[in-house]
């Protein structure tokens, strides 16, 4: 069946649900998103940022319906989760829908559903919902807005700055083949500040299909930390978006780390709207087997004066393919840009394969832009020089390997995150970290029965 | 110690070693002297087991035992270290955690316990002491950004973590100026014992000023062609081995 008949037969006949659930704005986005859907529908092999995709791979599954039944088990009585000094604030969401545990954050900063902030916060919901991705022109977008059912939202306000770590964990649970659809939105107001770790758990192996969108807006003085821990079954399949819309003096730090997943499609739009602002860009695929992970990235200087440093690393082993493409698009006028892109890749394997494809778009003069890109073995020379002092083959490969991967944590900010992940990195490397471990985090208490 | 017997190795199809003979026994050291491109660097990539090389014909005898059947870690875990030339650079990996995963692989084959934290560290510092090296090295980065002189006495400080019974320090003296070659063969004679073995591989005497050999031989073209005791050194500084050639009748 075409797919794109299929996703407008789904939106059609949840569309009543959706009517009286919705405010009118929320609905009339959705008509929006499905008016674009029906005019471009998904990106084919010819879609110039979907180049190296193969949508028909994620299809081959048949996904039933997107509106989850909400689930009747106590899923903190099955997920406790204790992260050792990590001070954070932990929010479940269950197969796409917020898992209500009426979280209240301090100083007035808000997290609830999609749902809930529809009405209870009017106001600032219809000031930013959609006002991104609207333009972003991507189908699976489209079909975000179009199908979520639900998602997060997060409202800091001026001068708050949330100390604890928010930590989202996603948990993927039930049976059969399922299409998960969520939009979050986060907020941040002037001068404050929030660090979100989104974190998968797929509690079995069931092969949904996740389309996952942020969108979140940084107002002026303000700082997102936005870690993206993405660990799926191999045969599922995941689409993850997220547009980030700076202000003045905002920041930007995001990390997307990809450990295990069939298909993933990872989509980064930063845009500068206001001047002296930063974005720290890292990501990091370590992948085996036959997955496929593809990074999106797409910077946007739009004003003057604005830092943007992207740097994304990859390991491949056995059969996997992976594919970068990364765009900076200097726009006219944006003078004083400075702005970096680093692709590195280790092929392990003659099987491995990465496409990468760096693209610099520079409509400025007065600019300082650089992009690399880069995909080998591991060096033979040192391979040979840890050997000579006595250290096995296997194990020297696995310190270079976690060297490469080093640089990436060199970049990050908070300090025992940074100390978590190089732990998850390095058990990924040993093979260690299975797709169902007690949560990526070291969590403890996951069931994964269920 | 060591036995070479007629041993010939090539790279990509060329024959470098045609038939090297060499006996190296306990408490020895060994200088090979020779020309550019005469095969001395292949020598020690063979001896250490670079996959690069094939031995073609020959065979090598450590401690009793065939050598060119090990792998290069085992070779290493069996005592034999490389000083290596031109030591690599490699970002991301820690000296601290290098050595400590060196040090920890070489005891578990020895059935030795592995060194807690503090004992490593304890070791650490009596090393870098013992082979007067002043500098942080312990936390940088192996070998990145290290200067020339840097990198040989790092490969001195490994070497005396490591203790191992066979060193070959493949051109240690180049590079260095001659304080830094006081404190590199300051280090290699301390740890020398009746049982430890040396080779050292060079161009010039100079080193062999610290480092005193008890046999010197000199290498052309892939073969040993003169073995003496150490005053061939300073002939041959001397004279050059325009002088070699000539008594080969080249």
């Amino acid at each position: 069946m075409d797919i794109k008949k299929k996703y407008i037969d789904i939106f059609e006949s949840c569309a009543e649900q959706f009517r009286k659930s919705d405010t009118d704005f929320m609905f009339a986005k959705r008509n929006e998103a499905l008016e674009s859907f029906r005019q471009n529908g998904l990106p084919t092999a010819k879609t110039e940022n979907y180049r190296n995709f193969n949508i028909a791979d994620i299809f081959s599954t048949e996904f039933g319906n997107v509106l989850q039944n909400k689930t009747n088990v106590d899923l903190n009585e099955y997920f406790k989760c204790e992260v050792e000094n990590m001070d954070a604030e932990v929010v479940l969401v269950s197969n796409g829908m917020y898992y209500d545990q009426n979280k209240i954050l301090p100083d007035k900063a808000i997290i609830c559903s999609l749902k809930e902030a529809q009405t209870k916060h009017r106001d600032i919901f219809e000031k930013y919902y959609n006002s991104s991705a609207s333009n972003f022109g991507d189908g699976f977008v489209n079909l975000s807005t179009m199908l979520a059912d639900d998602g997060l939202f997060v409202y800091i306000p001026d001068n708050v700055r949330l100390e604890k770590t928010l930590q989202i964990i996603n948990l993927n649970h039930g049976f059969g083949s399922k299409n998960i659809v969520k939009r979050n939105l986060i907020v941040l107001g002037e001068n404050s500040s929030l660090s979100v770790v989104v974190c998968d758990h797929t509690l079995n192996s069931s092969n949904n299909f996740v389309i996952d969108t942020t969108e979140s807006f940084i107002g002026n003085g303000s700082k997102l930390t936005h870690y993206t821990l993405q660990n799926e079954p191999d045969q599922s399949s995941l689409v993850s978006s997220h547009l980030a819309e700076l202000g003045d003096n905002a920041n930007i730090e995001s990390f997307v780390l990809t450990l295990h997943g069939g298909i993933v499609r990872n989509n980064l739009r930063v845009r500068f709207n206001g001047e002296h602002s930063d974005a720290n860009l890292l990501g990091l695929y370590l992948i085996d087997r036959k997955q496929y992970v593809d990074n999106y990235t797409l910077i946007e200087h739009l004003v003057p004066n604005c830092n943007s440093n992207e740097l994304y690393k990859g390991i491949l082993d056995e059969q996997a393919r992976g594919s970068f493409m990364g765009k900076i698009i200097v726009h006219e006028g944006a003078q004083k840009t400075a702005a970096y892109q680093t692709n590195r890749n280790l092929c392990l394997t003659g099987d491995a394969r990465m496409t990468t494809k760096p693209q610099l778009e520079i409509y400025a003069d007065d600019v300082q832009c650089s992009h690399g890109a880069t995909v080998g073995q591991l060096d033979e020379e040192a391979l040979f020089y840890l050997r000579q002092r006595g250290i096995s083959t296997k194990e020297a490969k696995l310190m270079l390997m976690f060297a490469f991967a080093n640089d990436i944590l060199m970049n990050m900010h908070i300090e025992p995150l940074k100390e978590r992940i190089s732990g998850m990195i390095n058990s990924r490397l040993r093979g260690e970290l299975s797709e169902c471990s007690n949560c990526l985090l070291n969590c403890e208490g996951g069931n994964c029965n269920m | 110690m060591l036995t070479i017997k007629n041993l010939h190795a090539e790279i990509n199809g060329k024959e470098i070693l045609k038939g090297i003979n060499l006996e190296i026994k306990e408490g020895e050291v060994h200088a090979i002297m020779g020309p550019n491109g005469s095969g001395k660097s292949t020598l020690s990539a063979v001896l250490t087991g670079n996959e690069n090389y094939k031995v073609t014909d020959g065979e090598v005898i450590f401690k009793g035992r065939n050598l060119l059947e090990m792998s290069v870690e085992q070779r290493a875990k069996e005592g034999i270290f490389l000083s290596f030339q031109y030591p690599v650079e490699i970002p991301g990996v820690s000296m601290i955690n290098f050595m400590k995963t060196a040090i920890n692989e070489q005891r578990k084959y020895r059935g030795l316990p592995e060194l807690t934290a503090s004992e490593f560290l304890k070791y650490t510092r009596e090393m870098k002491e013992f082979v007067e090296l002043k500098d942080d090295l312990a936390n940088r980065q192996v070998n990145v950004g290290f200067s020339g002189g840097e990198k040989k006495r790092n490969e001195i400080f490994q070497m005396a973590m490591l203790r191992p019974c066979l060193s070959i320090l493949d051109e240690t003296d180049s590079g260095l100026d001659i304080d830094a070659l006081r404190i590199v063969a300051n280090g290699v004679n301390k740890l020398k014992t009746p049982e430890t073995s040396c080779i050292v591989i060079t161009h010039y005497q100079r080193l062999l000023d610290f480092i005193v050999p008890d046999v010197v031989h000199i290498l052309y073209n892939g073969r040993i062609v003169k073995t003496a005791g150490k005053e061939l050194a300073l002939e041959l500084e001397e004279k050059g081995y325009g002088w070699i050639k000539q008594q080969l009748g080249e």
